[in-house]
């Protein structure tokens, strides 16, 4: 079943009769060559791709629950491609550039839009880093533009300008960025997957591996046991636990990320906000409601729920940038648990284990990545060689001396 | 979430900053022959258990002690607070 308007108009047409489930429920096969465990955005993309790129097949993604329940459903939906370092910014870049052409390429409605991410600036240091960030981006094919604050004042004017802390004294524009919905891009690709002959198993979890002499043969599920080739572990913020089954250590910790969602307003904030001094972002939604979030609690936590004092703090820094903040009403807030490395950088890469790889420690920015992790995952699989844009996401990095600290906050994972 | 500080009582946990894992409190030794693994493997290797986790917390905003506190990291349930300082000695190690 392919979507086109002619389909939508016969479906309006005929009561909406014609639509049929986009991906099979599979019950799994004794082996297969390739199993993805995590039916979030990562693993999906990576059997999407496994089979569409790599020409792979006898694919499985095993999901513990139901895909698209983990992060990928709990995001603030933000993409954009606007780092700084050289091991991060082409990686960021490939996986814009795919979600540009994604809609086309799986014919399917995730909603991506451009609107523009504005990062706001309030110091002459941080402009200067502006500045310095613009032009790594733009010679690595992004885009970026530095606005003054008559600039800003054009786009938002609604914004506490003459905060005495922190003024806005401009922005960097990363026009190309922006949200898509997070939900259509699970189950995008797995109705591509599907398509492809892939096997998406949901509500069965990975309780083991079958390890024989350094090479894993297979996971043991609730399921009965999977026979693979090659596995890949796609978790989120699971990573810890599900690798700790096959007795690895990860420089991770899984921390908690609040996010929170406003009433509906008539359209108000055209793209992106991000406030540079607290840590503060902000869209709205296709539905009205502002999405916004902040940081991280800070501390170990496996409690899909935040605690009090972090939404306080969020809803302060809100109030600060955007006064008119305190006339809304919130309607929700939730939390998602996420991987936290060391140097706040992903892995993908070869565990030590033959036939296991590893993605994960996406921090709270993996979203974005979604896309391009999945193809430098399939990549990885298929070849054995690490994609072009992912060869700095080692897990022996901080043996080597190769972190990728983006903030530059050091070796903690709270501060990231 | 309020934390039963051994010496002041219930604090709020705003008071503190959270530093990790409370493995932190055995820094290897920096003649010992693997020196190298072990401080790679101390500064970022972590258990992460979800369940019961030994951290360290510091009472920044307080008496600017360290404490060592079990918490469950699913319910958030603090079920013993030590000073850091007692664990220390009790190892055998500290002023
Ligand atoms: C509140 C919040 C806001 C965020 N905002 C942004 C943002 O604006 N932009 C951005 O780029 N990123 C953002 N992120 C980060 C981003 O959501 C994640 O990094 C990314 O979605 C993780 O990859 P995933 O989608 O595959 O993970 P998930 O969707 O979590 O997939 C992992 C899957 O693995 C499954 N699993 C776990 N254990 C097992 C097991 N034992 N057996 C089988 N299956 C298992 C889980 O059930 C889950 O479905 C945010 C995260 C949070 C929590």
């Amino acid at each position: 079943m392919t979507y086109s308007g002619f389909r939508v108009i016969r479906e309006a047409l005929t009561g909406h009769k014609g639509w049929r489930s986009v991906w099979r429920d599979a019950h799994p096969k004794p082996h297969y060559d390739f199993v993805v465990i995590g039916g979030g955005g990562h693993g999906l993309a990576t059997a999407y791709y496994l089979a569409r790129e790599f020409g792979e097949a006898n694919i499985a993604v095993v999901e513990k629950g139901w895909i698209g329940g983990g992060n990928v459903g709990r995001n603030t939906t933000i993409i954009r491609s606007n780092y700084l370092l050289d091991a991060n910014e082409p990686f960021y870049e490939f996986s814009l550039k795919l979600w540009e052409g994604l809609e086309q390429e799986l014919n399917y409605n995730a909603m991506v839009s451009q609107r523009g991410i504005l990062n706001l600036l309030h110091s002459d240091a941080q402009r200067d880093a502006a500045r310095r960030r613009g032009n790594a981006m733009i010679l690595n094919g992004s885009d970026a533009e530095l606005l003054d604050i008559a600039g800003v004042r054009k786009l938002y004017p609604f914004l506490n300008f003459e905060n005495a802390r922190f003024p806005i004294k401009g922005g960097l524009l990363h026009r190309r960025g922006g949200t898509v919905r997070h939900d259509a891009v699970a189950w995008g690709y797995a109705r591509g997957a599907d398509r492809q002959g892939v096997d998406i198993i949901q509500n069965c979890e990975v309780t083991g591996f079958r390890i024989k002499n350094g090479r894993c043969l297979g996971v043991e599920t609730t399921k009965g046991f999977i026979g693979a080739t090659k596995l890949g572990v796609s978790v989120a913020g699971s990573s810890s636990r599900v690798m700790a089954m096959a007795g690895m250590r990860l420089p991770i910790e899984s921390h908690v990320l609040q996010a929170f969602v406003s009433e509906g307003l008539k359209p108000t904030l055209p793209g992106v906000i991000t406030y540079g001094a607290g840590h503060f972002y902000c869209s709205q939604s296709n539905k009205g409601g502002l999405v916004f979030g902040g940081d991280i609690d800070g501390y170990n936590s496996y409690a899909q729920r935040g605690n009090l004092p972090t939404v306080e703090d969020v809803a302060e820094s809100g109030m600060s940038l955007i006064p008119a903040l305190g006339r809304i009403r919130l309607l929700r807030s939730w939390g998602g648990i996420m991987d936290m490395s060391m140097d706040g950088s992903p892995f993908i890469d070869k565990t030590p284990i033959d036939g296991l790889y590893f993605n994960g420690g996406w921090c709270y920015g993996g979203f974005k990545a979604t896309p391009a992790a999945g193809f430098a995952f399939a990549h990885l699989m298929s070849t054995d060689r690490s994609h072009k844009t992912a060869t700095a996401y080692r897990l022996d990095r901080f043996r080597t001396g190769h972190m990728i600290d983006e903030k530059g906050q050091g070796a903690q994972p709270n501060l990231h | 979430m309020i934390i039963p500080h051994p010496l002041l009582g219930p604090r709020d946990a705003q008071e503190f900053t959270y530093l990790g894992d409370a493995s932190l409190i055995d820094r290897p030794d920096w003649q010992s022959e693997n020196a190298m693994q072990e401080f790679h493997d101390y500064l970022y290797l972590r258990e992460n258990p979800a369940g019961q986790h030994r951290e360290l917390w510091f009472h920044e905003q307080g008496d600017r002690s360290w404490l060592v506190v079990t918490r469950n990291t699913v319910t958030h349930e603090i079920t013993q607070v030590e000073l850091a300082s007692d664990v220390a000695r009790a190892q055998g190690r500290g002023r």
